[in-house]
């Protein structure tokens, strides 16, 4: 058949592009690798020629897929699977981009960007180490490829084209039986990117960890091409600026994924040791100890073969989590769901062609790279740089192994999971970690390498260990950390933590002073260290004095409720213009507004006052309706920052689920009904289940001598498969007639026991109203010191910045 | 032996320990039935909502209960009572992730990261949804 008006051009052109980058991703493989090898010069120049030109026709195709994909997007030419499923008319230019790395194939194409880039630099700048170090990422280049080739070879299918039209994917459906299916309205738009990360974080935040993750394949390519070359030593100076751009990056794009879920979304923090979450930060661990390992190498000759071990599995891991992440396998255990894309083969194949031959690489010339037997003094500094490592490493594993539960039970049938307090599991561990860390951190760069004497290092290490100390005596006493929900010894390890955070903070700094006379130049580590400090305090004084403000002490009907038995009860119930005690405040919800229906939000209105008097503000909690054919909701919290805290809240259920008043219209009916009775309403039905005499409960207490009372216990079921309590109240008092309506606020009900009519029925009023009071019920928290860890992130950031700066100065002038 | 060996040595022992530790701490993935067995031990079930018994909460009159039913592929049933907000399109899930204890017949989840709710496209698309939104309405 012939349909009527697709535009088949880009998508021809794009897999053009697909399949050139293919092609001359496997041609610069092959020539690198001849160049690698080749015994003489002029030989080495041809194949290093034609290497390097084919890595540059690669570098143009991955660039032309990228454009192709944004022209089809931004044209909105829907027949094209990606634009329909990804874009919509509506969205702006950067979230056209944003939307291109939302999808599987486009994440892979920006990883695929950011080798091409890093891949010309190296081969501008870098001379001897250029064709080795090639050859490794232009296979990895060669590898993702693949990955969006969306072809069948041998009945496999290899990858998925970004390139699909809508027809192709969908074939079955009935609407392609005509000619001008693009003519029926569901093909005149696309579903959209999903509001929930329609976010200038998502704009920003994938390209940088991206970065992050294609910068680490550089050191794994140095230390592979030192095995291949079989100069175990030589590349280890080139591969500082890389290894320390590599931690820069990919630790910058892990925090801004944190400072994102901290932002917007509803998971209540930074970090929640999510499996997404975590495979990101294993490979960054890893790469930390490899960074730390390298320099102590080029230092001082030491630890070059652990060095190797963690710079090749920094990559690996990288690889592995890309499997983790993409293969659908942790659908259980993590909030940010991938669905699988059906490439589990291709993916495991992807981590297997890099590990193998690497880890046979190692091992064969495990004995033949260097190393030193005398053993490291303990007074120096490598000794303790070396255990350091160590210990990121093995935190790094635990957290591996930890994240891999569903790996580990796919293979040997387990069924193993982290228990419920997922972020406790980690925690109890994780803090030791920290203890060990921040304390050697401080120490460590008080030692000089090979040799230390003990009077020099005390005389500079007193200092920053009784200011450290005094500090946070003076934190633990008058900082109010009071968190033992998991017992005494879980709150001394966190005093103990503060400390060695404090201490860290303060040796490194006093360090620049002392150890460096103050030459910012060289100080890039102590800055770099002192960001860490500072995040270690962040995290442990925001976690440890993390409160819920929003108890339900005080909340309506909440007394009455036996089910309300225990634990905490994070979430207030705020009736509209009704302000409610909500311990340190009041709060009052005030008004909801939909803004509009393009962004589909609608906002609360909150009043908090302190009860002191000290303050009063607004917060602006919203909802977001998710697109992409979902009828859900996403709450998105409103913040107010304080230079040591912030209030953090959002709605987690409202009335009219941001609908807007529709304004009343209704009175009551009447029904007569016996028990067993149903009477059906707009939005469900409601059975009388009882009637009580002289009802004595949690909510009424009728005394039989002095009343005459009726209670109807009614249970209403709501469309939506929700079940409510009413019990309205009739009674006689004084001859006087009382009627005690009862609502359902979410049903917009108001019900009330009108009389008792004859032959065992009564009279059941019903109304249903939006004027009932709209309420929402609140969650509120409050973060202290988070602003410690942004600022510490920002400050590591800088100093690993400065090292990068130093290190390119060093090898220029070298 | 050197110092260093001696260090490992420590650090291995420790792993063993932490490990040992973590995994004496991990919960199961159980069905409703073996779950039941095991009351009062903390365990994880994976199932579906029981979509013929409504879910109870009226967050107007208690927002911090929750209490609903679910059915594993075995066809048993339980009760589940949860002291948090109920989970936003809780009623679409395919499936739900529940980590709590067994308390007589009630699954008791008192973590607040006791739910996890797989909806298909929350944050990734849904072939199903894009197929049924191509068949509809031509």
């Amino acid at each position: 058949m012939d349909y009527i008006g697709e535009h088949l051009f880009p998508g021809k052109l794009g897999h053009f592009f697909v399949i050139l980058s293919f092609a001359a991703s496997f041609v610069s493989v092959i020539a690198f690798f001849k160049a690698t090898k080749a015994k003489d010069i002029e030989d080495e120049g041809r194949w290093k020629s034609l290497a390097r030109a084919a890595f540059f026709v690669d570098a143009i195709a991955v660039f032309g897929v990228f454009a192709t994909i944004y022209y089809i997007v931004r044209s909105h030419l829907f027949e094209y699977n990606f634009a329909w499923e990804h874009s919509s008319k509506a969205l702006s230019p950067k979230y056209l981009l944003a939307c291109i790395w939302e999808a599987q194939e486009g994440s892979f194409l920006l990883w695929m960007m950011w080798h091409c880039i890093l891949g010309i630099i190296i081969i501008l700048r870098s001379k001897k180490w250029a064709a080795p170090v090639m050859t490794v990422i232009s296979f990895a280049q060669f590898c993702l490829t693949t990955m969006i080739m969306g072809v069948y070879i041998f009945g496999v299918k290899i990858g998925n084209s970004p390139f699909l039209l809508v027809r192709q994917k969908f074939g079955e459906a009935p609407i392609f039986q005509r000619a001008d299916y693009l003519k029926i309205p569901q093909m005149q738009d696309g579903q959209s990117l999903n509001q929930l990360l329609q976010n200038y974080w998502m704009v920003i935040h994938p390209p940088i960890l991206f970065l992050g993750f294609a910068s680490t394949i550089v050191p794994f390519s140095f230390a592979v091409s030192g095995l291949l070359k079989k100069d175990f030593a030589g590349w280890t100076k080139s591969a500082v600026p890389w290894t320390l751009f590599s931690a820069c990056l990919l630790g910058t794009g892990i925090m801004m994924g944190a400072a994102w879920a901290y932002e917007s979304l509803t998971f209540g923090g930074y970090w929640a040791w999510d499996p997404v979450e975590n495979a990101s930060l294993v490979p960054w661990l890893v790469i930390v100890a490899g960074l730390h390992t390298l320099v102590v190498f080029n230092a001082t000759g030491h630890s070059l073969r652990s060095t190797h071990l963690f710079l090749i599995l920094g990559f690996i891991l990288i690889l592995y989590s890309t499997y983790l992440t993409r293969s659908g396998i942790l659908g259980d255990t993590s909030v940010h769901a991938f669905v699988g894309s059906g490439m589990d083969a291709q993916l495991i194949l992807l981590i297997g062609v890099f590990f193998i031959p690497a880890i046979i690489l190692f091992v064969r010339h495990y004995k033949n790279i260097p190393h030193i037997r005398k053993e490291e003094n303990t007074y120096s500094r490598e000794f303790w740089m070396f255990i350091g490592a160590l210990v990121v490493f093995l935190s790094a594993l635990f957290v591996m192994i930890a994240t891999s539960l569903p790996v580990i039970n796919k293979l040997t049938g387990t069924k193993m999971t982290v228990g419920e307090d997922v972020e406790f599991a980690y925690n109890r561990i994780e803090i030791f970690i920290a203890i060990i860390l921040g304390s050697l951190t401080a120490i460590t760069q008080y030692l000089k390498y090979k040799q230390t004497t003990k009077a020099h290092f005390i005389k500079k290490i007193w200092m920053p260990t009784a200011i450290a100390l005094l500090l946070s005596v003076l934190f633990s006493v008058f900082g109010g950390i009071h968190y033992d929900k998991y017992g005494a010894g879980f709150l001394a390890a966190i005093h103990l933590g503060l400390f060695a955070a404090i201490y860290a903070v303060v040796a490194n700094a006093g360090y620049i002073w002392s150890g460096l006379n103050g030459k910012l130049k060289t100080a890039g580590a102590s800055v770099a260290h002192v960001g860490f400090g500072l995040m270690l305090v962040g995290i442990l004084l925001s976690s440890a004095k993390k409160e819920v403000l929003s108890y339900n002490t005080t909340g309506i009907n909440i007394n009455f409720d036996p089910t309300s038995k225990q634990n905490p009860l994070e979430n207030i119930t705020l009736l509209k213009n009704v302000e409610t005690d909500m311990g340190k405040y009041w709060a009052t919800y005030l008004a909801s507004d939909s803004v509009d229906q393009q962004t589909k939000m609608t906002y609360f209105k909150i009043r908090f006052r302190k009860k002191d008097g000290r303050e009063d503000f607004i917060l602006y909690p919203n909802w977001i309706k998710n697109t992409k054919g979902q009828e859900g909701i996403s709450a998105n919290p409103d913040k107010r920052h304080y230079w040591d805290r912030d209030i953090f809240s959002y709605v987690s259920a409202a009335d009219n689920l941001g609908e807007g008043d529709a304004g009343d219209t209704s009175g009551f009916k009447t029904y007569p009904i016996a028990i067993r009775d149903t009477v059906f309403y707009s939005k469900g039905y409601m059975v009388l289940d009882s009637v009580v005499i002289n009802p004595h409960n949690e909510k009424y207490q009728f005394v039989k001598d002095r009343d005459t009372a009726l209670m109807a216990a009614i249970t209403v079921f709501s469309r939506d498969t929700m079940k409510y309590h009413a019990r309205p109240v009739l009674y006689v008092r004084n001859n006087e007639v009382h009627l005690i309506p009862d609502t359902v606020f979410s049903q917009n009900l108001a019900l009330v026991l009108g009389r008792v009519s004859g032959n065992n029925k009564i009279e059941l009023r019903v109304k249903e109203s939006s004027n009932l009071v709209p309420f929402v019920a609140l969650k509120v928290y409050e973060f202290p010191q988070i602003n410690v860890l942004w600022i510490g992130t920002i400050i590591m950031i800088i100093g690993f910045v400065m090292s990068i700066i130093r290190r390119v100065q060093l090898k220029v002038a070298g | 032996m050197k110092k260093l060996h001696i260090i490992l040595l420590v650090f291995i022992a420790i792993a063993i320990g932490v490990l040992v530790s973590f995994m004496g701490n991990l919960s199961t993935y159980e069905t409703i039935a073996s779950a039941k067995q095991k009351e009062g031990k903390s365990v994880t079930i994976i199932a579906k909502l029981d979509n013929s018994i409504p879910i109870e909460y009226d967050p107007a009159k208690n927002p911090n209960y929750l209490s609903f039913h679910i059915a594993d592929t075995l066809g048993n049933k339980a009760k589940v009572v949860y002291y948090y907000g109920k989970p936003y399109d809780m009623e679409k899930a395919e499936r739900i992730v529940l980590k709590g204890k067994m308390n007589g017949d009630v699954f008791e989840i008192t973590q607040k990261d006791g739910i996890l709710i797989k909806c298909p496209s929350k944050y990734k698309d849904d072939p199903e949804a894009a197929k049924k939104n191509l068949s509809e309405n031509q």
